[in-house]
């Protein structure tokens, strides 16, 4: 709860703002529940979110329980995180027509309307903007990725209870949203405490027309934030992390954790920042025409680092410490921040639970080399 | 909207020759006048070709920086789209993008001794610096091209390898580790060749084959005297995308496709001892 005046925006006043947003022309998305856990998608109205209900997240397991009457952003997170709704997990990049003498290539402008989405958790808007370094940071740029980012209108809503698997705090990222929304809410048994963190966001709470909030009301959301900082069991620590995971990319624990380890590649599926992807062609039966379409690809996969004649991860565990090096390391590295944000997901969303936080622990207490430290 | 890092260019495919079986080089002109006009590359980098409906390859360019217009392309029948592709005839229409990748230190390595290594199946990205060079060859000194195979029939261009050896200030050191009765040159592994090798410490070493070997080689080369920082590594992963955002062809910290595929031994040194980072 840093910039800005602080309103508050009474319960019922929430369909008023989804309806607003729609009738600027965003397609607002919330979380919905789809299939037992929480995802991204359309919302009209605050009902269709899962008021009521809250998460039980523990290694491989997911619950939604019933939790505080009207509570609207009870459930912490759930599968899907924004990655979908900018990076898409199959679109076509080029289509290609054969014409008399070879063919043309035609790029494909994402159709998709510009995005609103609300209920957006710390963790989430930390990786989008990670996913901006990725896709929108380097010599080339994805067009794709910045034709749906570029409009996004985001909401965020502050942490105040985290789940088993949640480590935010100690990744810098949570509970409270402090960067890249243009609203943002905290949740409380009156309303919501409603804070602008751009323009575009100002000039809409200017059209809502809201009282300021009371002082003591910010003070006591703000300790709710900070209770569920403090309350945050599991951690994970990152003094050091590059050249603990580098020294000792030969430590016996990658094998121990490939025992494990199904390389069923859902923690880079549900992950908010994994980008890695493959480009297929998909060719017309009668042969007039190819797509060059785009789908979602995961270091886990056998095919991931082969070519002709050599696969350089050809076993579970150089995948696994691949995808850990990576998020953890190496990202460090390459974008100049962690690509991990303590979401959780890949801990809750392991079918056979396999905690992040824990292999890491496991070859810190046992690492080889000592560090430069 | 900017257009999407994926798409390519159509070319067309203006000359085809056949290597030797299964590798054809293949040279391309870019159709639109414009575009072939703006085509610039360095030696060492490479294009995406594409194949219509099939997929896209990292192809190095082998021809001369000096003329663009006219793209030389080795290609080694290996897989599905490389099937389609050494299937190319003159005429055909097919797809390029690039160029991609940083390319040999050729302008580092003006003024002095020359090693290059390869190891395995013909190594295209040297037969292109190696034809640099021959270009220019009053601008380097003394050339040693050291290349190691396992078996007699892998060794591609033996007549090219054989015109090389005749050409002044230019040494040619062949080995076999399996030879038979055909192979008149060393015999042993590529690293067995240095120890009769004079190498100055100023050269500037190029190499590219198999990770174990350029490994040895390096470490070699480094024990006469020539410095890490001289020396460069054409690494090999899984390049789809050339532009860094797929994610394949990770080494550690490095996008092989835009920070390589050629590396200064310093920089890799401390991840060539596993194989499978």
């Amino acid at each position: 709860m840093s910039a800005g005046r602080v309103r508050l925006l009474p319960k019922p006043a929430l369909d008023v703002l989804l309806a607003h947003l729609w009738r600027l022309g965003y397609r607002v998305l919330g979380p919905v529940v789809r299939g037992g856990g929480v995802v991204f998608d359309e919302v009209r109205l605050t009902s269709d979110m899962p008021v009521g209900l809250r998460d039980e997240q523990q290694p491989g397991s997911y619950r939604l329980v019933p939790g505080a009457d009207g509570e609207v952003f009870g459930i912490v997170n759930g599968p899907g995180s924004l990655k979908p709704s900018f990076f898409a997990p199959e679109e076509t990049l080029v289509e290609v027509k054969r014409q008399k003498r070879g063919f043309t290539v035609t790029d494909v402008e994402p159709m998709t309307p510009r995005v609103a989405v609300i209920g957006v958790r710390a963790c989430d808007l930390a990786a989008l903007l990670i996913q901006d370094r990725v896709f929108l940071g380097g010599r080339f740029p994805d067009s794709h990725y910045g034709a749906r980012r570029r409009d996004a209108f985001l909401i965020a809503v502050d942490c105040t209870r985290s789940a088993a698997t949640c480590f935010c705090a100690s990744m810098g990222t949570g509970p409270g949203a402090t960067a890249g929304y243009d609203l943002a809410l905290t949740e409380t048994a009156e309303g919501f405490l409603l804070r602008s963190g751009s323009d575009a966001g100002e000039s809409l709470v200017a059209e809502l027309d809201l009282a300021p909030s009371e002082a003591e009301a910010v003070a006591a959301a703000r300790a709710r934030v900070d209770a569920c900082a403090a309350g945050m069991t599991r951690r994970l620590e990152t003094a050091d992390l590059p050249r603990l995971l580098y020294d000792e990319a030969e430590h016996l624990r990658w094998e121990q954790v490939a025992q494990r380890c199904l390389s069923c590649t859902n923690c880079t599926m549900v992950c908010p920042t994994c980008f890695c992807h493959t480009v297929v062609d998909v060719a017309e039966i009668d042969g007039n025409m190819s797509r060059r379409v785009r789908r979602w690809d995961s270091c886990f996969s056998l095919e991931h680092a082969r070519i002709h004649g050599i696969n350089f991860r050809p076993k579970t565990a150089h995948r696994y410490r691949q995808w850990l090096t990576h998020k953890l390391a190496s990202w460090i590295d390459q974008f100049g921040t962690s690509g991990c944000v303590g979401c959780g997901r890949c801990i809750t969303w392991c079918p056979v639970g396999i905690d992040l936080t824990e292999e890491v622990a496991a070859i810190r207490a046992t690492r080889a080399h000592q560090g430069a430290g | 909207m900017t257009p999407t890092a994926y798409a390519f260019q159509p070319a067309r495919v203006t000359e085809r020759r056949a290597e030797t079986e299964g590798i054809y080089t293949f040279t391309l002109q870019l159709v639109d006048a414009g575009a072939r006009r703006r085509y610039r590359f360095r030696a060492g980098q490479f294009n995406m070709l594409y194949a219509f409906g099939v997929g896209e390859v990292p192809i190095s360019i082998v021809s001369d920086p000096d003329e663009p217009h006219a793209l030389e392309h080795t290609i080694r029948l290996a897989g599905r789209v490389t099937s389609v592709m050494t299937r190319w005839q003159v005429g055909d229409i097919v797809g390029v993008r690039g160029p991609y990748g940083n390319g040999w230190p050729v302008e580092t390595a003006v003024g002095r001794d020359l090693v290059i290594v390869t190891g395995g199946l013909g190594c295209a990205p040297v037969v292109g610096v190696i034809n640099y060079v021959f270009r220019r060859r009053e601008q380097y000194g003394q050339l040693h091209i050291v290349h190691g195979v396992k078996r007699p029939n892998d060794l591609l261009y033996r007549d090219r390898f054989d015109a090389w050896r005749r050409a002044p200030r230019t040494q040619v050191h062949l080995t076999a580790d399996k030879p038979d009765k055909s192979w008149h040159y060393r015999i042993g592994v590529v690293t067995d060749l240095f120890d009769e090798l004079q190498v100055a410490p100023s050269a500037v070493v190029m190499m590219c084959g198999p990770e174990v070997m350029m490994r040895y080689a390096a470490r070699a080369l480094e024990g006469k005297g020539v410095s890490d920082e001289a020396i460069y590594l054409s690494m090999e992963r899984r390049m789809e995308c050339a532009v860094g955002l797929c994610g394949h062809c990770q080494y550690r910290e490095h996008f092989v496709c835009t920070e390589g595929p050629i590396f200064a031994y310093r920089t890799v040194k401390a991840l060539l001892g596993v194989a499978t980072l």
